[in-house]
């Protein structure tokens, strides 16, 4: 099979992700597009790290998925901090840091 | 042909050899030190010094004239060539080859000015004791006086530019501090302002000199520069001539910048006796005779003196004419007998003895008026208002007498005072040009004239005092200097020319020609009699023999433009002051509307946009997410074109 086409999923996940990302208002739900675009983008790495026959790609979806793992732990924790505060998870409505 | 055509000449001696003061002649610093611990004294030690300092203030300079005396009775005991004595004080400013010691001068020239500053000062000194005894700041009178005396005679003794500069400013100083001794009328915080700025203006020229000397001959003490000078070029010479001119304009209120002396008549009268009319403004003579080889070394500023000199002389006399005020037709007077004196220095060596000479007579008879018309102001409430006097002879016979003697001096009238120097003078400026002649002898003319105007006013005729007033003789503390005074005006001028004494005195500094006359030398003294008692008679019929108006009548247009002083200030006001003014209220307009205009236009333009783009930060984190992924997609856009 053509490594190029896991290139290609990749980059239909990630667009899917950023999309969900633009057009989604609840939070956890935008988090969960992030997660997608983060794995699109391991998909990504761990494929070109087959086309070129290296593993540096390999190691560093290794990395992607640490922090991730990190992010998420805060991330869930700020939205449920905000959603017991403003009893909303709409990332629209936590608005207040601006001009 | 100019009319000034006098041949320029050299003097004709070499200058006379420089002796290291030894003797008698170490004593010179003390003649500057007396009067300046004086002064320290007085100004520091403050109210503590209130009840005896005028006495200090009179020891110091007492003392200082009889240091005086010694040295000019040890000057009388050396032989012609050995008289310029030299102290060397200190090294004041030495940079590399350039070197300014602080050395004291003490020659034919500046002797007779010490004795004149320490002699008159001294007489002055005591008047002021009974002058100023009910002013409860008379120390600090006292005090100024003594830094006047001092700083005068550090401008004489100087035998450098640069310390006659600091004696020059320090002359500047004290004249200031006295005329606005009554600072709290605001006529003379006034005039004291307008004398210092006025004089500021000189003294840029004496400064500019003092750096034209540096440039052209790398020194600026008097053997330096005048020793050369016949070797400069005539252009250099000129230029250094005209700033020292100016200079001596400043300090001397010699046309055009003559406005302040009138004014400089708010200071107490014993002021306008000592500085403004003996001593101080008499420096720009001192200066120019001093400097004679440089004018010696150009005829166009020679020239310049000789015509400065001479529209003085004529503004002074017409403006002494019709001021009422006794203190101001005096210093109207002073202005044109210095006139008279710049004059006989822009001759040249025919005029610069006479022009010392005339000098020396002015300091006695005109502080010798001074006084008298401060002894009569004592007696009349300190009203000058010479319409409001009158037939005071009958209540101070002193001052009569001693005033008349002043009078008759600045007239001419042999055998007093003023006829010896003045003459000369006359004679000295028909041999160099018939135009500066003429102008001497109608000045003689014109002074008889408002002389004995403001005599018969003041002590003939009819008395028109106020009726608060009950005029009374002053003290003999103040008459004493005023009898002395008159009896030097009296007879000095006759002492001094026995055998020509007092010429040949100066002529081994300043040089001496015999005025070549196309004429019997006998017919200018005879023109002047004649014009004085001309001008003396059209005065008397009317001032003393008819009523004299309490108000002063409107006048002819002559007249009216006198009292206003020439229009002098009025001149000022349109040529300096208000363009001036409009110059710095442009410059304020350009400074708050265009030079701030950029600065707060640059800053709200900045201000402006930020707040455009502050909006920017909406608080929606999906539109920054948009904004990440546009940027994102740029930079790999880029990216891929780049790589094409």
């Amino acid at each position: 099979m053509n490594p190029a086409n896991y290139i290609y999923l990749s980059a239909v996940l990630f667009s899917l992700g950023a999309f969900g990302v633009l057009v989604r208002r609840n939070a956890i739900v935008v988090f969960m597009c992030v997660e997608l675009m983060l794995n699109a983008s391991n998909l990504a790495f761990v494929s070109f790290a087959r086309i070129h026959g290296n593993l540096d790609g390999q190691v560093i979806a290794f990395f992607v998925m640490v922090v991730a793992a990190a992010e998420v732990v805060v991330g869930l924790a700020i939205i449920m901090t905000i959603f017991r505060t403003r009893r909303s998870a709409s990332v629209d409505e936590a608005n207040l840091l601006k001009y | 042909m100019s009319p000034f055509s006098g041949a320029v000449t050299h003097a004709a001696e070499a200058a006379p050899a420089v002796t290291a003061a030894t003797g008698t002649f170490q004593l010179i610093w003390l003649l500057i030190a007396l009067p300046l611990v004086g002064a320290a004294i007085l100004l520091l030690a403050g109210r503590r010094t209130d009840k005896w300092g005028h006495w200090l203030g009179l020891l110091a300079s007492t003392a200082s004239f009889v240091v005086a005396v010694l040295l000019f009775v040890a000057m009388l005991g050396q032989s012609d060539d050995q008289r310029t004595q030299v102290q060397h004080l200190f090294n004041w400013i030495a940079v590399g080859t350039f070197d300014v010691p602080v050395d004291l001068r003490l020659d034919q020239l500046s002797m007779t000015f010490v004795l004149l500053i320490t002699g008159v000062g001294s007489l002055i000194h005591l008047y002021s004791v009974g002058y100023m005894s009910h002013d409860r700041d008379r120390r600090r009178f006292f005090g100024y006086l003594n830094l006047f005396v001092a700083s005068m005679l550090l401008l004489v003794l100087a035998d450098n530019y640069l310390l006659l500069y600091v004696g020059w400013e320090g002359v500047g100083l004290a004249s200031y501090l006295l005329i606005g001794f009554w600072f709290f009328k605001d006529s003379a915080a006034v005039a004291s302002k307008k004398a210092f700025v006025v004089n500021r203006v000189g003294d840029v020229g004496l400064s500019l000199a003092i750096m034209l000397m540096f440039v052209t001959f790398g020194s600026v003490s008097f053997e330096g520069v005048l020793g050369s000078a016949s070797k400069g070029s005539q252009q250099s010479m000129t230029w250094i001539g005209l700033a020292l001119l100016l200079a001596a304009c400043g300090k001397s209120a010699q046309f055009p910048l003559q406005s302040w002396l009138l004014d400089a008549m708010e200071g107490p009268t014993p002021v306008s006796a000592l500085i403004h009319a003996a001593t101080m403004v008499t420096a720009g003579v001192y200066l120019i005779v001093r400097s004679g080889a440089i004018f010696d070394a150009s005829l166009p500023a020679r020239n310049a003196v000789i015509v400065v000199g001479a529209i003085t002389l004529l503004m002074g006399a017409i403006i002494g004419c019709a001021k009422d005020d006794i203190k101001k037709a005096l210093a109207g007077s002073t202005m044109s007998q210095i006139g008279y004196m710049i004059l006989a220095a822009g001759l040249g060596p025919v005029g610069y003895a006479f022009a010392i000479f005339h000098l020396l007579l002015h300091g006695f008879f005109k502080a010798d008026m001074f006084l008298g018309a401060g002894s009569v102001m004592h007696g009349m409430n300190d009203g000058v208002n010479m319409r409001r006097y009158g037939a005071l002879r009958t209540v101070m016979k002193v001052t009569w007498i001693t005033f008349m003697m002043g009078w008759l001096a600045i007239l001419g009238i042999p055998p007093f005072s003023g006829f010896y120097s003045k003459d000369k003078i006359i004679e000295a400026a028909w041999s160099v040009s018939p135009v500066a002649g003429l102008v001497t002898l109608v000045g003689a003319g014109i002074t008889a004239f408002y002389m004995t105007r403001l005599f018969a006013m003041t002590f003939h005729g009819e008395a028109r005092w106020t009726d608060d007033v009950h005029p009374h003789e002053s003290p003999w503390i103040m008459m004493f200097p005023i009898a002395i005074l008159a009896l030097l005006s009296a007879v000095a001028g006759f002492i001094l020319n026995l055998n020509n004494a007092f010429v040949d005195w100066l002529k081994p500094v300043t040089g001496l020609e015999e005025p070549q006359l196309p004429f019997s030398s006998a017919v200018l003294p005879i023109a002047a009699i004649i014009l004085v008692l001309i001008g003396a008679v059209l005065a008397w019929i009317p001032y003393a023999t008819r009523a004299v108006p309490e108000v002063a009548p409107a006048g002819n247009l002559l007249t009216r433009a006198a009292r206003a002083d020439l229009y002098g200030d009025a001149a000022n006001e349109a040529v300096f002051m208000r363009p001036g003014q409009y110059l710095t209220r442009w410059l304020v307009w350009f400074d708050n509307r265009v030079v701030d205009g950029v600065v707060n236009g640059t800053a709200a333009t900045i201000g402006g946009l930020s707040g455009r783009a502050r909006r920017l930060q909406t608080g929606f984190a999906r539109s920054y997410a948009l904004s990440m992924l546009g940027g994102a997609a740029l930079v790999a856009a880029a990216l891929v074109l780049v790589r094409l």
